[in-house]
């Protein structure tokens, strides 16, 4: 069942935002023996753990000539380990009513353990165990080619996926960011158990891997119970291939795509910044001005409460460990496209040559300090960030520094940051729908 | 729903229904104000926020055929204007306090909700009040929002073809009853709602008498109580709201839904008419939905996704959480290669299992204890918490969340056998299937959309 939850503003920023009521550090940094790093935050209100492992063997660590390896690899790690076969690791997990997996990413594998902190033994058993014994058995694996084949095909129906695709490639073209599931549909016909195996034994390894715990567990036990079970964990290699940078891109590039469908998808944008950007924070409140603040940004008052254009109508940035994708996404019905790219544009040439207006600053930095809390309500929440604390070395004081830096950003700012990295005349233009009945005038 | 889009169609909810797993002490203050608001409060303090939410007793249920999706309409309306805080002006309060809100609409409730840190509580209220009895619904405000809510409906159903086929699913399901239509209504419907229909639709359910409200979170109870009734203790009671009298007769015989549509893979739901949460029977069908579904060493993913690899996905849901008796549907999208037919069979042969054979000792004790661990899991969000609440009182009382795990534990292989027996009957059962055509454009046949009110 496709219980499909957009979430507009699809920020991968880590918004860690300060009050007075998080004076303490959100959790420890401890080195393990065997090189892994360590990220805890007791909490003993619920007897539950949860577990989330950042490994550096994400599409960017996979060759270039063999784009969905990574991801592959992390969905087979599930899929039968020496000790335990398919079967018998879906049945220990379910019976003791927790939940475990493990999936790819663009910088990261990832790797997600939630069980009760009674089960805790057996949850980190089972965790070391797919990850470090994986037999990846020639079954197993042309069972999930076959099901990523039959996945990436089902997906043709969503006019989202394909425009997001679509405009993934055209922007960062042969970079990593830009394999998509194309790229991957081609290869894994050709792939071999031989690439699954090396990659495993490359890339999975302690060092370079971050693992963050929240929840019913004392600091001397879970230390313990990590040297246990992940002590024999052989180091991974370091390195990442090399791999293309993305396009330059001189003019707007406009990519039309028919389906038979009622609305235009349209997606616009560029590319970005890097979560390490100095000007992270003012981007972060140019953003939220611009189309990232919901009800109070500029693009869906515009496009939604003055117009009536849209259901849906944001912009985001996905900053990582390198630049990710600037974009707009909007959808409209085919009559209303170009209204609806028109006014895109024209917001977007207003942000980088008007100063926002005092108000709309207040109201941002009132926002984004203000909903602190909210963001670190929940135990997967706080292993997020203190995952995103490790990888972006922010520090763990970075909720009591938060609001000082974003309080910091000025209108002048906001005014460079979008100068600096929204160029309206290099966008790419995605639009997907009834071509006929959009007459794009791009 | 305005912004997420959680669109709480029957089959969203019953993922809910199993994880809605509390044991029975839930330190819920219950209170009913003089003008019949009720007021569930629960503290939670582990972390400094709170969730506000209220919830009325209104969904495309209380609708009718030509004015479908009026619920839905008022809730999107319900942000554009009230006395005190003007339009454009009641999210922007929330995020000027660093607050996050929405609403979501059902076929049995219209729920609005404000997260926020806990200081900003009152926030909430002052907001929630006034927009209670206040909505200004602008005659230009409201002509833009209905064709928003256009937009919404193309984008999750009309350009989706699974969910165009789910769609003809209940309207074939139900013969006699409103949740024969989407919660967003028809399109041709949206277009025939008058801002007076609003309005009448707004005066006769939007009352202290016809609403709860939920707040989870770290405030303390008494002094919450006393700001509530501040902001809500003056507002007069409502007339009784009608009561919808629609019952659905027992069905005679298998119905089939096909649907044509451009997609790459076909997919095939059944549905079967099952009693709601008032019925002792729903604990049993939602051991049994466990069973069949619940985790990736469940019966429909291991039999039809993993050995026989005839289905993309499979799984099955129970829409116990309804005012109404409602429907369990299992679901299957179909391999390349595969055939529907096969499918089909095989989702048959596992419910056939259940009739016939009693299930395992281990199958029992899993589908017990994930209930169990969801109960401890589920109270990490007090947004989660305050939806469970919302929603059990809503359709029903908020008691049976409290009765819930016991009536779970109890449950035997005998139960499981006999509810499978009684409600997985054939002539009960309606058929959805998608088939998937290509190179046309069936959406053409569609009524154009506005057709009926410019």
């Amino acid at each position: 069942m496709k219980n499909r939850l957009i979430v507009a503003c699809v920020l991968v920023f880590t918004l860690l935002l300060s009050t007075a009521v998080f004076a303490e550090p959100l959790g420890k940094r401890i080195v393990l023996e065997n090189g892994m790093v360590l990220l805890l935050a007791e909490k003993h209100d619920l007897p539950m753990v949860t577990v989330s492992m950042a490994i550096r063997a994400g599409g960017v660590s996979e060759p270039a000539d063999k784009p969905g390896l990574a991801a592959l690899t992390a969905s087979l790690l599930m899929q039968g380990t020496t000790k335990r076969t398919a079967s018998q690791i879906s049945t220990e997990i379910d019976f003791i009513g927790g939940s475990l997996g493990v999936s790819g990413g663009d910088d990261f594998a990832s790797a997600n353990l939630r069980v009760l902190s009674k089960d805790l033994r057996t949850g980190l058993d089972l965790l070391s165990d797919v990850l470090m014994h994986p037999v990846f058995d020639q079954k197993e694996i042309d069972r999930k080619v076959k099901e990523t084949l039959a996945s990436i095909r089902q997906q043709k129906e969503e006019p989202e996926v394909i425009a997001g695709e679509a405009f993934a490639k055209a922007v960062f073209g042969n970079h990593p960011y830009g394999r998509v599931n194309d790229d991957v549909a081609a290869f894994l016909p050709k792939v071999t158990r031989q690439d699954v195996v090396d990659f495993h034994a490359r890339r999975y390894g302690p060092n370079d891997c971050i693992i963050a715990v929240v929840g019913d567990v004392s600091e001397k036990e879970i230390i313990a119970l990590l040297n246990e079970y992940f002590r024999d964990w052989k180091p991974a290699e370091n390195s990442d291939p090399k791999h293309a940078a993305p396009p330059v891109i001189e003019k707007v590039t406009v990519r039309k795509m028919e389906k038979a469908i009622t609305q235009a998808n349209i997606a616009i944008g560029q590319v970005g910044i890097s979560r390490g950007n100095p000007d992270f924070y003012a981007v972060t409140v140019m953003n939220y001005i611009l189309g990232g603040g919901g009800f109070s940004s500029r693009l869906m008052d515009n496009i939604r409460d003055n117009r009536g254009l849209a259901y849906d109508v944001h912009s985001s940035f996905s900053p990582q460990k390198e630049p990710g994708a600037f974009r707009i996404w909007t959808q409209t019905k085919s009559e209303s496209a170009n209204e609806a790219i028109a006014e895109i544009f024209k917001e977007l040439r207003r942000i980088r040559t008007e100063p926002v207006s005092d108000k709309e600053l207040a109201d941002a930095k009132a926002y984004l300090t203000g909903s602190f809390p909210l963001r670190m309500d929940t135990y997967a929440k706080i292993a997020g960030i203190l995952t995103n604390i490790e990888i972006y070395n922010l520090g763990l004081d970075y909720p009591q520094k938060y609001a000082g830096l974003i309080n910091a950003v000025t209108k002048d700012d906001i005014l460079r940051v979008a100068k600096t990295y929204i160029d309206p005349d290099r966008m790419v233009v995605v639009v997907l729908g009834d071509q006929e009945k959009i007459k794009l005038k791009l | 729903m305005r912004r997420l889009k959680i669109f709480i169609a029957g089959i969203l909810l019953t993922c809910v229904a199993v994880s809605a797993a509390f044991s029975q002490d839930l330190k819920v203050t219950e209170k009913v104000l003089p003008n019949g608001l009720k007021v569930l409060l629960k503290e939670e303090h582990k972390s400094p926020v709170v969730t506000f939410q209220i919830w009325y007793r209104v969904g495309s249920r209380n609708e009718r055929l030509g004015t479908t999706g009026m619920s839905h309409l008022l809730e999107h309306m319900m942000f554009k204007g009230s006395k005190k805080y003007g339009p454009k002006q009641f999210s922007q309060t929330v995020q000027r306090n660093g607050g996050n809100d929405n609403a979501f609409t059902s076929k049995d409730y219209t729920a609005y909700f404000e997260n926020f840190a806990a200081d900003r509580l009152e926030t909430a209220m002052d907001l929630e009040a006034d927009r209670m009895q206040n909505l200004l619904l602008d005659p230009k405000e409201f002509l833009f929002e209905r064709d928003v809510v256009k937009e919404e409906r193309r984008m999750r159903t009309d350009d989706d073809p699974t969910q165009t086929m789910v769609e003809q699913l209940l309207a074939t399901a139900f013969a006699a009853h409103p949740y024969q239509w989407p919660v967003i209504g028809w399109m041709a419907d949206i277009g025939n709602i008058a801002r007076d229909d609003l309005l009448k639709h707004y005066r006769t359910y939007y009352a202290p008498n016809n609403a709860t409200i939920v707040v989870v979170g770290d405030f303390r109870s008494d002094k919450a109580l006393a700001l509530i009734e501040k902001h809500f203790g003056a507002i007069p009671r409502g007339p009784d709201v009608p009561k919808v009298g629609a019952v659905e007769p027992k069905q005679l015989g298998e119905k089939r839904a096909i649907v044509k549509q451009e997609a790459e893979l076909p997919a095939l739901y059944a549905a079967y008419k099952t009693p709601n949460l008032t019925s002792r029977d729903s604990y049993a069908l939602n051991v049994l939905q466990g069973i069949l579904s619940s985790g990736k060493s469940s019966r429909l993913y291991r039999s039809l996704v993993y050995d026989k690899q005839i289905a993309l996905y499979a799984g099955g849901d129970y829409d116990d959480v309804s005012t109404d008796p409602n429907l369990f549907t299992l679901y299957a999208g179909i391999m390349p290669g595969k055939t529907t037919e096969e499918v089909e069979k095989a989702l048959y042969a596992e419910i056939d299992r259940f009739k016939n054979e009693p299930v395992t000792d281990e199958e029992l004790q899993k589908a017990k204890n994930q209930a169990e661990a969801m109960f401890i899991m589920s109270q990490d969000s007090v947004f989660y918490q305050a939806m469970l609440l919302g929603q059990f009182e809503t359709v029903a009382s908020w008691h049976y969340l409290e009765r819930y795990l016991d009536g779970i534990r109890a449950v035997t292989k005998d139960d499981i056998q006999r509810v499978a027996k009684e409600y997985f009957v054939e002539d009960s059962r309606t058929v959805g299937i998608l088939v998937p055509v290509k190179g046309e454009s069936p959406k053409a046949e569609h009524p154009a959309p506005g057709g009926h009110h410019h």
